[in-house]
């Protein structure tokens, strides 16, 4: 069963909520159902597409755009070593080439227990502090082949669940928007200035 | 040396004035409570009292130039939308991911209030009645620490409904990236936003102003550009001008990364700063690594085409950057060394562009995947000399006429300035050829190098037959 579960469906109804239009959820969306299931299934494709009113082509359409969408599973800490020019010039190469004999899987690989999916990945933001990986998306920097040796040990033996949670969850902490204190979304329906904001004053 | 555990990279040694960076050397600078102790949410306050409009009119004669990559003014920017059109929607761009670029990620991590106050400033500004804050997947980090500051502020009455007791109403909602380097450009941003792919939009219309979000006017600022106006609104934009230069006011936030001895986020002074200052300054980087020669560095983030020793005292200044022929982009620098393998390195950036290449355009798709594929024989040794014109050809086809470069006095080449005419919905395209273009500009020789001996120096002829010729 991979449709979002029942805390998720309400989750993903107070999302949509949030925008003029139900289909700018799609992504949250997306994300929501990768947390649940550590990847998108068909099935999570064609609930999200229910839930904000388009296709299931349309949502994996979407869905196929953007890198963080995994639609098979993958291990458990998604290994993502950064090639761009900052940490290229600073041994990228050395360092993916260490990874994949450490885990003893390729690029694009996953290892057989099912723990650690290593992948190339484009620039992370942290240039100054290459090279660069990420797990899970957070951030590893100035890494050396003795740091991911630790780290990868760490990361197997548990020590870092505290910090770094399961693929599919991207931030542990999630915006609430408080009933009482929401201003409502700027419908497209009413089609009026904001109370607050004066219109120009007509030309005579 | 000041640099902080908690805000890797950041550097601020010496006595520059600070506008966006002056919370980073405190480790708690993301909590409400820390912002409120050193200033926070006065500007918003100094905003609301005085109308939109004189708000306005201060962020406009402050010129506040984006930064995000095109540096247009915020406040001509927010001008463009039509008088009658509403709801206006407020897109905060924090899809940070050109190469080289490391600040939105640490103001989004280290200050979310200063940017959430900066949001609502424009909003308020502008008649904008909805935020929508995009950051980029990758950065989970920035995503708590956002989340938790806009949690924190509609509690405290600083975001929502009747914000402060004013009639001003607006609410913020975080909204999630999921990996896409495009979506960065304004307009697939907004296709993003809107649950689709990240596909740019077909210009005209050229400003999201007129037509952005669900068709309505819509404003897309920068982080960093956001970020200023808490400063600017509590402080003036007297003050703000005081800082830089008259075209180029107030400080910008500058990554310089590579080959030097101490790579760092500075927010230096606009305008003035100049390229030898950031990679040789003691306040700076300190000179190249192992005290080697600095043979070229990116001066604005992947995309811009590259310069050499000959422009280090140019000043990081976007006018004068484009005429020496680059750009100021998103404020990136990455140094490369005399030992730095030069076609190997253009092949790294144009890997990225090709690899981030939406699709929509052919001469991108296909131009971007070719230029990788030629770059890629020539630094294996099985290139031939007749693939570094098809190189300059497959860019001609992305960016017709001059590609812009530097002056090279060692070639005796004068510089070509910024921009380029381009075939491409979007700059993509001609990102994937201006590694390509620089470094075969400046350094042919290494190219050339690496093409075996036994290549032949003719390109193949392939003689064409008229149908049923025999």
């Amino acid at each position: 069963m991979s449709r979002l579960n029942e805390a998720n469906i309400i989750l993903a109804k107070e999302i949509i909520g949030r925008y003029p239009k139900a289909r700018s959820a799609t992504i949250p969306l997306l994300h929501l159902s990768q947390q649940q299931n550590g990847y998108v299934t068909n099935a999570a494709i064609a609930h999200v597409a229910e839930l904000v009113g388009a296709t299931s082509a349309e949502v994996l359409g979407t869905a196929t755009f953007y890198e963080m969408f995994k639609f098979e599973p993958v291990g458990k800490y998604l290994v993502n070593i950064c090639g761009t020019m900052s940490c290229q010039l600073l041994g990228a190469d050395e360092l993916m080439h260490h990874a994949e004999e450490r885990l003893g899987v390729k690029a694009g690989g996953t290892t057989a227990d099912g723990m650690f999916t290593l992948e190339h990945a484009e620039c992370q933001a942290a240039c100054t502090e290459a090279p660069n990986m990420q797990v899970n998306y957070r951030h590893c920097h100035r890494m050396t082949t003795n740091a991911f040796d630790q780290l990868i040990e760490d990361l197997a033996a548990g020590r870092l669940d505290g910090e770094i949670p399961p693929h599919g969850t991207l931030a542990r902490v999630r915006q609430q928007i408080p009933a009482d204190k929401a201003a409502g979304v700027a419908s497209l329906a009413s089609p009026a200035a904001p109370a607050w904001f004066p219109a120009p004053e007509a030309k005579p | 040396m000041n640099t902080y555990p908690w805000a890797a990279g950041y550097i601020d040694d010496g006595d520059r004035p600070k506008i966006v960076t002056s919370r980073f050397h405190l480790e708690d600078s993301y909590t409400l409570e820390r912002y409120h102790a050193t200033g926070g949410y006065a500007g918003l306050r100094a905003a609301l009292g005085r109308t939109p409009a004189q708000v306005h009119d201060e962020v406009r004669g402050a010129t506040v130039l984006g930064r995000g990559g095109a540096g247009f003014p915020a406040g001509v920017k927010w001008g463009l939308m039509p008088a009658e059109k509403y709801p206006r929607y407020l897109v905060v761009n924090g899809d940070e991911s050109e190469p080289g670029t490391y600040k939105d990620r640490l103001l989004m991590e280290r200050d979310p209030h200063q940017l959430i106050e900066g949001s609502l400033i424009a909003a308020y500004a502008a008649g904008l009645a909805q935020v929508f804050l995009y950051i980029r997947g990758e950065m989970p980090l920035a995503h708590e620490r956002v989340a938790t500051a806009l949690n924190e502020a509609y509690a405290a009455g600083y975001i929502g409904r009747n914000i402060l007791g004013s009639s001003f109403s607006v609410d913020i909602v975080l909204h999630w990236g999921a990996g896409a380097y495009v979506v960065g450009e304004e307009t697939a941003l907004i296709e993003s936003l809107e649950g689709k792919r990240g596909e740019p939009r077909l210009k005209p219309p050229y400003f999201p102003a007129a037509i952005g979000l669900y068709g309505q006017p819509t404003i897309v600022n920068n982080v960093e550009t956001l970020s200023n106006l808490p400063w600017l609104l509590t402080n003036g934009a007297q003050a703000f001008t005081a800082i830089g230069t008259e075209t180029s006011p107030g400080t910008r936030m500058v990554a310089v990364s590579g080959h030097v001895k101490r790579p760092g986020v500075y927010e230096i002074v606009n305008g003035t700063t100049t390229f030898r200052d950031l990679l040789y300054g003691d306040e700076f980087s300190q000179g190249i690594r192992d005290d080697n020669e600095l043979k070229a560095f990116v001066p604005g983030g992947g995309s811009a085409p590259w310069f050499t020793p000959d422009q280090l005292d140019l000043p990081f200044e976007g006018k004068l950057v484009g005429a020496a022929g680059s750009m100021l982009g998103s404020g990136a620098i990455m140094v490369m060394d005399e030992t730095t393998d030069i076609p190997k390195a253009a092949l790294t950036l144009t890997h990225f562009y090709a690899a981030e290449s939406c699709g929509q355009c052919t001469p991108c798709r296909e131009g971007g995947t070719w230029l990788e594929r030629v770059l890629q024989r020539i630094v294996d040794g099985r290139g031939t000399h007749a693939d570094l014109d098809q190189l300059m050809e497959i860019g001609e086809s992305i960016c017709p006429g001059d590609f812009p470069h530097a002056a090279s006095e060692r070639l005796g080449l004068a510089a070509t300035p910024f921009p380029y005419k381009m075939t491409t919905i979007c700059f993509v395209g001609p990102s994937a050829y201006a590694p390509v273009h620089s470094a075969l500009t400046l350094f042919r020789d290494e190219f050339e190098a690496r093409i075996p001996a036994s290549a032949t120096r003719a390109r193949k002829q392939i003689p064409v037959t008229a149908v049923g010729a025999h």
